[in-house]
């Protein structure tokens, strides 16, 4: 093919992707049908049916799947799109099991419909899916995502679940479904046993009498059949679309600024240039309260409209953005004490070692025990004490936190309408309802795609928030908040402390491992190093309070853990004098032939043996989380005095990887995640308050840092499939610190490490 | 009132000429797809052209555009009036994750291979670090400059399998 026509090719794609991406963007987009197990009994399209069939001709052929009069079948896809390709991926996999053309797939974000609240993904984030490695874990049922399990409105994206729950439990079942009642309609109508009709790019085919029909012909009567609820699934060997890097449906939009955000949402029947905005402030202090406000200079100030004391935050309403956050600066306010005895990172990290002193050796709440680790490293040849700390974090999605509401009186009572970026549409449903006093039915949630989230967007403070606004003013508001109110007024990654005491015996094997550390929330199993084989261990949590309050942060706990163990794993290693690859690789206990393969992997990927240039160093991490198996190994460069990274190489093992592309993508940006809380990230406490405000002093990593990666799949078929969002963010910092280590000799035990390096 | 031209078209506003150029085309015109990242220059997700040159929409007073050009992501495209070379390189190379960053990012692009048609990395490291993409997008971008100057062949869908 010529490079003429390769563009053309090229040009044509991009046509119609663009289309297939307007309307995965949000034209049909309402709030979010909460889908959690497969198929129900009972089809329930008839229900369905006015929430998602828009265009003319187009039939509903069960809840997930419609198909129009021109051929066009519609997945409808109950998670949001972040970022992390799930509306496309989770449509490859409908589609490959109704044998669809995949050319004419269009992806739609499940509409709002709370009837249909039942979770697979609940049952997933209960499951200790990685208990095989880790079987020596006490479980624990009452990590976060389960108690948001327990909860009613469970839709939630996030714990990289999309695929593994979402995924193999619905979207297959609901395409296999689908495709037997095409079968079943056709066979009626053609008077032919149904295993005689075979399907193929959205076409039933009668080959014995040369009868072939368009699924559209079909989609109508095939409603009418009895649904299956376990239709047999492809055989992997049997995959067309599964396992191939298509496309993602959600691309085009994004490159033409047509996709629409949270942070874009227009309101039907409101010009733009009309529409009233919000500016907020929130006291500087978590759990302190507005006690007095003097907005005298603000409030005739240009286009301001109302100024809000709403106690637990200030709000100026203008008519534009700029106007509303140029007077919000006018305004001054008194805020109540805190009652929080911390005020400075100081005071957090005494907290969290007054809790570990408490704790000493034996104390705490046990998360994982074995054998006898206090007595066994007294008694141990060699020695290793080591304190490890983790800063808190904010998320910083690129996009700002905003909230767009609409509270109206009709003559059906109070309606609602809200517009956000969010990873649990139901919830912010209840938090506006909440907020409201009104009944949730009154309210739709819309969302549209999100610029980013990494957990920031399960908390629902924001959507209270706009509400309530809207509700003082009565007419539609977009609330949006400054960088630096979404840096230093977040919910962050808790900070940490960790004790480790390592006994090795006198061949070097580390045979005693005691950890004790203060925070505990989820996974259950990320403080606990179950992969490698320690015959005494005992981890233990002490808890201590947080400053500043908690949410989950882009891989949980193995944000922090991941660094602490992977580091303490690598001192042993070079305690012993051993080459800390081949260390990991002799400790590792039962059930880890994927861990095994992953480390063996980058060796070879970075050929590790290779002789290394002075002032350059190698480290390796490997951790599991989400149900991947993760290896990383960072190659530094310290010859300038500061780390300079060169390159990383990953290994990973999900079982099976639906979109390979998909998934380095999201590994590669899961690195970048994690290498920059290694090398900046850093929330300080400053009078109780946030210090960082913005990217100048919240630093990210950028083009000119950024090593080259590289990402190797193994598909060991290891089954449940595990994710692709969380897993490459955990082994990052740890690599990164092992290899200055190996590069310098300097150990930190310490993050972020850019900043150590003056 | 600040007359300029914006995407080939005529404008005159009756808006305070101090108000940052972001807030008039996102909020005024209703062209959404220039972003708000950081509001003090740090982040581009606000890049547009200014007389063809890159600038931070976020921290650009309206009164900077008096008389002059200002071509947003809606303005970009081909000769033939679909996207242009960058943007299909953006897809061959399927880099947008959450795409928030990206009306920036390929401003920035744009501007970079019009002025330099065959960049190498220092000069990518140079046009593209004002650029923060939280998702970590960064190598597809490199990659994807490099397919729009046409120093790399664009990965297929079978190729990127
Ligand atoms: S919003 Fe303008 S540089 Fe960040
Ligand atoms: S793609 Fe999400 S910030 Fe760049």
């Amino acid at each position: 093919m010529s490079e003429l026509e390769t563009k053309k090719s090229e040009r044509s794609a991009a046509a119609k992707w663009s289309r297939r991406g307007f309307i995965g963007a949000g034209v049909l987009a309402g709030g979010a049908l909460l889908i959690g197990v497969g198929v129900r009994p009972g089809n329930p399209v008839g229900k369905l049916a006015p929430l998602v069939a828009g265009g003319e001709g187009e039939q509903l052929v069960n809840s997930w799947v419609k198909i129009g009069a021109d051929n066009i079948i519609t997945a409808i896809v109950p998670h949001c799109e972040m970022g992390q390709g799930a509306h496309s991926v989770l449509a490859q996999m409908l589609a490959d099991e109704l044998d669809a053309d995949w050319s004419m797939v269009e992806v739609m974000q499940a509409p709002t419909d709370g009837s249909y609240i039942i979770s697979d993904t609940a049952r997933l984030f209960a499951a200790p899916f990685t208990m095989n490695a880790a079987d020596w874990l006490e479980p624990t049922w009452d990590g976060l995502f389960t108690q948001l399990g327990r909860l009613a409105d469970v839709m939630i994206t996030g714990g990289s679940s999309s695929i593994r729950s979402t995924g193999q439990y619905q979207m297959r079942i609901a395409g296999a479904a689908a495709r037997k009642m095409l079968v079943g309609a056709a066979a009626d109508e053609w008077g032919v046993p149904p295993g005689e009709i075979v399907t193929r790019d959205s076409t039933l085919i009668h080959e014995v009498s040369g009868k072939s029909a368009p699924y559209a012909q079909f989609a109508a009567a095939a409603a009418e059949q009895p649904m299956d609820s376990s239709p047999a699934l492809k055989d992997p060997k049997n995959y067309r679309l599964m396992g191939k890097s298509k496309r993602r449906t959600d691309i085009p939009a994004k490159v033409t600024g047509k996709a629409d955000f949270g942070m874009d949402a227009k309101i039907p029947g409101f010009d733009p240039a009309d529409l009233s905005y919000a500016a907020v402030r929130r006291p500087p202090v978590p759990g302190t309260s507005v006690t007095a406000m003097d907005a005298e200079a603000a409030k005739n100030m240009p286009g301001v409209q109302q100024i809000l004391n709403m106690s637990s935050f200030i709000a100026v309403v203008a008519d534009g953005y700029w106007n509303a956050s140029q007077a919000l600066n006018a305004v001054t306010a008194e805020y109540s004490q805190s009652k929080s005895p911390i005020k400075t990172t100081a005071d957090q990290f005494a907290a969290f070692a007054k809790a570990l002193d408490d704790a000493g050796d034996d104390g705490g709440d046990m998360a994982a025990s074995r054998g006898d680790a206090a007595s066994t490293f007294d008694n141990a040849p060699t020695k290793l004490e080591a304190e490890y700390k983790a800063p808190f974090l904010a998320h910083a999605p690129m996009e700002p936190v905003n909230c767009t509401a609409w509270v109206r009186d009709t003559d059906e009572g109070a309606k609602c309408d809200i517009w956000t970026s969010t990873q649990v549409p139901l919830m912010a449903r209840s938090a506006a309802a909440g907020a409201l006093g009104i009944d949730a039915d009154d309210i739709t949630v819309h969302h549209p795609f999100l610029g980013g989230a990494f957990g920031r967007r399960l908390e629902n403070d924001y959507v209270t928030m706009a509400a309530r606004i809207a509700k003082a003013t009565g007419y539609p508001v977009k609330m949006i908040w400054s960088r630096e109110e979404d840096t230093q007024k977040a919910l962050y990654r808790p900070a940490d402390l960790s004790r480790f005491k390592g006994g090795l015996d006198a061949d070097g094997k580390l045979v005693a491992y005691n950890n004790v550390f203060t925070q505990r929330h989820d996974p259950a199993e990320a403080s606990v190093p179950g992969i490698y084989n320690i015959p005494n261990t005992s981890v233990r949590v002490a808890p201590a309070e947080l400053h500043l309050p908690f949410s989950a942060w882009r891989s949980v706990d193995h944000s922090q853990q991941g660094f602490f163990i992977e580091s303490f794993i690598d001192e042993a290693a070079h305690a012993a004098g051993a080459d800390p690859l081949e260390y990991r690789l002799a400790m590792l206990g039962d059930n880890t032939e994927r861990h095994k393969a992953v480390l063996e992997k980058v060796a070879e990927m970075s050929d590790w043996n290779a002789p290394r240039a002075k002032g350059t160093g190698k480290g390796v991490a490997i951790v599991e989380s989400f149900g991947t198996v993760a290896a990383e190994l960072i190659e530094v460069d310290l010859t300038s005095g500061k780390p300079k990274l060169l390159n990383v190489w990953t290994a990973t093992d999900a079982g099976y990887v639906m979109n390979p592309d998909g998934f380095r993508n999201q590994i590669e940006g899961g690195i970048v995640f994690g290498l920059t809380a290694a090398l900046y990230g850093e929330i300080d406490l400053v009078d109780g308050a946030a210090k960082q405000s913005n990217f100048h002093d919240y630093k990210m990593l950028r083009m000119d840092e950024t090593p080259a990666i590289e990402v190797a799949i193994i598909n060991s078929g290891a089954v449940p499939v595990g994710g692709a969002g969380e897993p490459g963010t955990p082994p990052a910092a740890p690599a990164l610190a092992n290899a200055i280590f190996a590069a310098s000799g300097k150990r930190l035990r310490e993050m972020p490490f850019a900043k150590q390096f003056t | 009132m600040i007359t300029f031209t914006i995407n080939g078209e005529q404008q005159s506003l009756d808006v305070d000429p101090a108000m940052p150029i972001l807030w008039v085309v996102r909020e005024k015109l209703g062209m959404t797809g220039t972003k708000f990242g950081c509001g003090i220059a740090q982040c581009g997700a606000c890049t547009v052209h200014l007389d063809g040159e890159p600038i931070r929409s976020c921290s650009m007073p309206l009164a900077a555009a008096e008389g002059r050009e200002i071509t947003t992501i809606e303005g970009i495209s081909g000769e033939d009036g679909g996207i242009n070379a960058v943007q299909e390189a953006w897809i061959s190379e399927q880099v947008p994750q959450c795409g928030y960053c990206q009306s920036g990012q390929i401003m920035a692009a744009t501007a970079l291979l019009r002025d330099n048609p065959s960049p190498g990395d220092a000069d990518i490291d140079a046009a593209m670090s004002g650029n923060i993409c939280r998702c970590g997008t960064y190598k597809r971008i490199r990659q994807a400059i490099k397919v729009a100057a046409g120093i790399e062949q664009p990965s297929s869908e079978e190729t990127a399998a």
